[in-house]
């Protein structure tokens, strides 16, 4: 079970996507580290916090049927592989559309919503999630 | 540098064991090995057990210090200890083990895999199979370990073509070897529908996709080679042992189709054995998910890549095929007790290289192959077997 | 009030709907007709994991899109709604978080039933005209709450909309503000309740009808204007009939409520229903326009406004988030077996 301050601790990268930029080599990384995990040693004082902008397009994904206890109510969801636009690939649902809606390559953008709460009484968990941009508020208006 | 050899093995059967508690398991699985070795408990100098979950399947640490207790080998206080990394912990602990004597510190090594997965319920099973994965950034994201393979068999199917139903034809072979093996927790032979027809786990996975959740335990008995004529009549040399990490999450994996540590690890223990790939005849693979194997194949150099499918289409991992591959009935069809499962894959090795694998023995089986993963493939363990 | 006003907004409605009909279906009432006496032919559906927190920052975020501010500069932080998903623990910590406003700002939540939005507002405006800080936000959102079987499922819905008060570049300055508060328990959800009561045919004549006449009443007089002044005009809508009689009742005629009555496909957003109806209007706005705001909270009381689109509304760049119309387009229809389970009303193990 997550708690609390696991999760807290994590809240720029889970709320805003915050992850860094190596200065050494130039790529982008999600979430943060202390060491840029293909420049190593050259990247320490290199590492720059940055917020990932949010877009990107689908690398894989899968509907899940049988999941976890936190998201028995949400059975069947999707998850995807998410390739960012800055390069970073990072994991988590697509949310308000259909499996159907979806292949390698759709393009999705980040939401907040709840990832999971600890139990009817214990804190509620929130995160990113990825969203459909042709289906979403986002749509462009000539679609 | 000594040369290893395994002396003897043990297996318990592989399945929902409602009997047997994990110590239970796992002596009645180290009992047999040391029998089969002819040794003696006085003779034992040290063990290794691999085991991924006791804490969270049997609530219950501590588990090298539990088995030498219960074996009895508590009494002349000999290092026990236990090795974790997620499902490749029973192939890690072999490669303590074969590390420990081939140093020259200890001379006869115990060598045990054991997981009890049945006393918690399904959902509680598959979310501690599930923190092999990376906890942070996959599993409280909502990824599932069956979920993650699940992307890997996407993008496979794009990148490569790979069809729904070469990874069928996967658990269709695995579960005729599995009826083969006496041991092995489901025996009977499955269609190709009847995997196309099971209920949706993770898309494209399906239930016959997945090895199922196990109880059981393995062990072996390794000794130097030079004084392994003593115990067995056939000893099984290991002549290559090799292991890789990668990052913990599949997301940062250069590319998801191929698991780099399964080559490297491959690479390494080939090196130090001084064969190549097509010298393997038998070959337990960690068929976790029918796309696992897939995966194995292509990254051990048995087919190119991209190719994996279609060979298990045509046949050339079977019993008969050109690299007979999980003739124990692998993860899918033996039972996969996460800890054990490195170690039991050792025994069925040694078993074909022994040429006592009655109904499901691979004819002039002379080298041989295991390979164990952890987590999604941020954990590899190969190690290569000869008959001595 | 000294150049006070809306410097961005933004607005957000969940994904999915369901119609009067299906519910109807399930409790044996003529769906239809419901809808139509209601005027309402769909409601917002939440999410399963949507709650009043993710729809305030969706609006917070929309808001923040339009606009070149520094989250840093906003002060002051409000969401009002009486769907907040801790009694104890503020939404608006995780909203100003998510919209990196944090750490140097005060930040609430308020309630008043379904005009704890437009309170906020008010509260923003007082501080920013003190000169206490240089940017507030007012978000006014809900998840609401109707019982199942209850008249109030046929309307109650989600949704929530986000305003950054302040004095520079202002989009739509607010004038005045005249508020009219009694004591009426028409409708109220008591301390660890899931669902709200209400008191029938009373939040009618002496609860909305009532206070919001008199709020209107009140701002008409202090502004010493008419309807005929107003471009548009947006009341409380836990229906369409309600605002739509009032509005008649106060001699404003159906085009000038027609862009800020979204009620009938979004159905009652409590906390979100005015301030909806205000992103609905200001998404459409020419600069010029003014716009007569009443919102209604039972227990009761009402919050009226008076504000007027300035020419800075020509420059600001509403494209930059999705408007109402973009929000609300290809929405996906629910049956009452998934609405049921998206809203957790089916218990599927014991907590």
């Amino acid at each position: 079970m997550a708690t609390a301050p696991r999760f807290w601790r994590e809240n720029p990268s889970r709320y805003n996507l915050v992850g860094f930029k190596c200065n050494a080599c130039g790529r982008y990384h999600f979430p943060p580290r202390i060491l840029c995990p293909q420049c190593r040693r050259k990247s320490v004082g290199k590492i720059e916090p940055v917020r990932l902008h949010g877009t990107g397009a689908i690398f894989s994904f899968t509907e899940i049927h049988e999941g976890t206890y936190e998201q028995d109510m949400n059975k069947p969801y999707i998850i995807a592989m998410v390739e960012m636009d800055e390069g970073a690939k990072i994991t988590g649902q697509v949310i308000d559309c259909d499996a159907c809606d979806l292949s390698i390559g759709t393009k999705v953008r980040t939401t907040l919503r709840k990832l999971s709460e600890e139990g009817s009484a214990g804190v509620i968990h929130y995160g990113y999630k990825f969203i459909p941009v042709c289906n979403g508020p986002e749509a462009p208006a000539d679609k | 540098m000594r040369r290893v050899a395994v002396i003897g093995t043990g297996i318990t059967e592989f399945g929902e064991l409602w009997d047997s508690s994990f110590r239970k398991l796992g002596i009645d699985a180290g009992l047999a090995a040391v029998e089969d070795a002819k040794i003696s408990a006085e003779q034992i100098d040290a063990m290794y057990v691999g085991n991924m979950s006791a804490g969270r399947f049997i609530r219950q640490e501590h588990v090298g210090a539990l088995i030498a207790d219960y074996s009895g080998l508590a009494k002349d206080h000999i290092p026990a200890t236990r090795v974790e990394a997620a499902g490749a912990s029973g192939g890690l602990a072999l490669r303590q083990g074969f590390l420990a004597v081939a140093s020259g510190l200890h001379d006869i090594v115990v060598v045990g895999g054991a997981e009890k997965m049945t006393d918690v319920s399904d959902m509680e099973s598959s979310m501690i199979q599930s923190s092999a994965a990376d906890q942070e950034w996959e599993t409280e994201l909502g990824a599932t370990f069956p979920g993650l393979h699940a992307l890997i068999a996407t993008r496979h199917m794009h990148e490569h073509g790979t069809t729904r139903e070469q990874l069928a034809d996967v658990a269709v072979k695995n579960h005729r070897h599995g009826s083969l093996n006496p041991k092995a927790q489901f025996r009977r032979e499955i269609s190709r529908d009847v995997v196309l027809k099971s209920p949706v786990v993770a898309a494209p996975l399906r239930m016959f996709d997945c090895a199922p959740s196990s109880d059981g335990a393995a062990a072996v008995v390794l000794c130097p080679l030079e004084s392994a004529k003593k115990y067995a009549d056939v000893p099984v040399e290991i002549v290559g042992s090799g292991q890789a990490s990668d990052s913990l999450a599949l997301h940062h994996r250069k590319d998801i189709c191929t698991m780099d540590a399964t080559r490297v690890a491959s690479d390494r223990a080939l090196k130090m054995a001084g064969l190549s790939q097509k010298d393997v005849d038998v070959a337990e693979v960690h068929d976790n998910f029918t796309i696992s194997e897939i995966l194995a194949v292509e990254d051990l150099g048995f087919f190119a890549k991209g190719e994996g499918g279609e060979a298990t289409e045509a046949g050339s991992t079977a019993l008969e095929g050109d690299v007979a591959v999980n003739t124990s009935g692998g993860l899918k069809a033996r039972g996969d007790p996460i800890g054990a499962t490195g170690v039991a894959q050792a025994v069925e090795i040694v078993t074909q290289l022994r040429g006592i694998a009655d109904k499901r023995q691979v004819k002039d089986a002379d080298v041989g192959l295991a390979q164990n993963v952890g987590g999604t493939g941020a954990t590899v363990v190969v190690h290569i077997f000869r008959r001595a | 009030m000294n150049g006070v006003g809306i410097v961005s907004y933004g607005a957000y409605v969940p994904h999915f709907r369901i119609t009067p009909d299906e519910i109807g279906k399930v409790w044996g009432v003529d769906g239809k007709a419901m809808g139509k006496g209601l005027m309402i032919t769909s409601k917002s559906v939440p999410a399963p994991d949507e709650d009043t927190t993710t729809i305030a920052v969706e609006a917070a975020r929309n808001m923040m899109k339009r606009c070149e501010v520094d989250p840093e500069e906003i002060g002051a932080l409000y969401v009002g709604s009486e769907s907040h998903p801790y009694a104890v623990k503020p939404t608006g910590t995780i909203v100003a978080e998510a919209i990196e406003a944090a750490p140097d700002l005060t930040v609430a939540d308020f309630e008043f039933a379904c005009k704890a939005g437009t309170a906020a507002i008010q509260t923003c405006m007082g501080l920013v005209g003190a000169d206490m800080v240089k940017y507030a936000v007012a978000i006014g959102a809900d998840t609401s709450q109707g019982a199942p079987g209850d008249a109030l499922e046929y309307s109650a819905s989600a949704g929530g909309a986000a305003f950054l008060i302040g004095r520079e570049k202002v989009i739509a300055s607010i004038d005045k503000t005249y508020s009219f508060t009694t004591d009426t328990p028409d409708f109220w959800r008591r301390e660890g309740k899931v669902f709200p009561r209400h008191g029938g045919r009373f939040t009618g004549e002496p609860a909305y009808f009532k206070h919001v006449i008199s709020g209107a009443k009140g701002l008409l007089e202090m502004t010493n204007t008419t309807p005929e002044d107003f471009t548009h005009a947006v009341f409380h809508q836990p229906n369409g009939k309600f605002p739509t009689r009032v509005a008649k009742q106060l001699g404003f005629v159906a085009d000038q409520i027609r862009k800020g009555l979204l009620v009938s496909t979004i159905g009652n957003t409590y906390s979100g229903a005015v301030p909806l109806g205000l992103a609905g209007i200001l998404d459409e706005a020419n600069p010029g326009d003014r716009i007569f705001v009443v919102a209604y909270g039972s227990g009761a009381g009402s919050d009226a406004f008076d504000i007027k689109v300035t020419d800075e509304m020509a420059r600001y760049r509403r494209d930059l988030a999705p408007t109402l119309t973009q929000i609300t387009s290809n929405p996906k229809y629910l049956d009452y077996a998934t609405y049921a389970k998206y809203k957790g009303k089916i218990v599927k193990r014991g907590d």
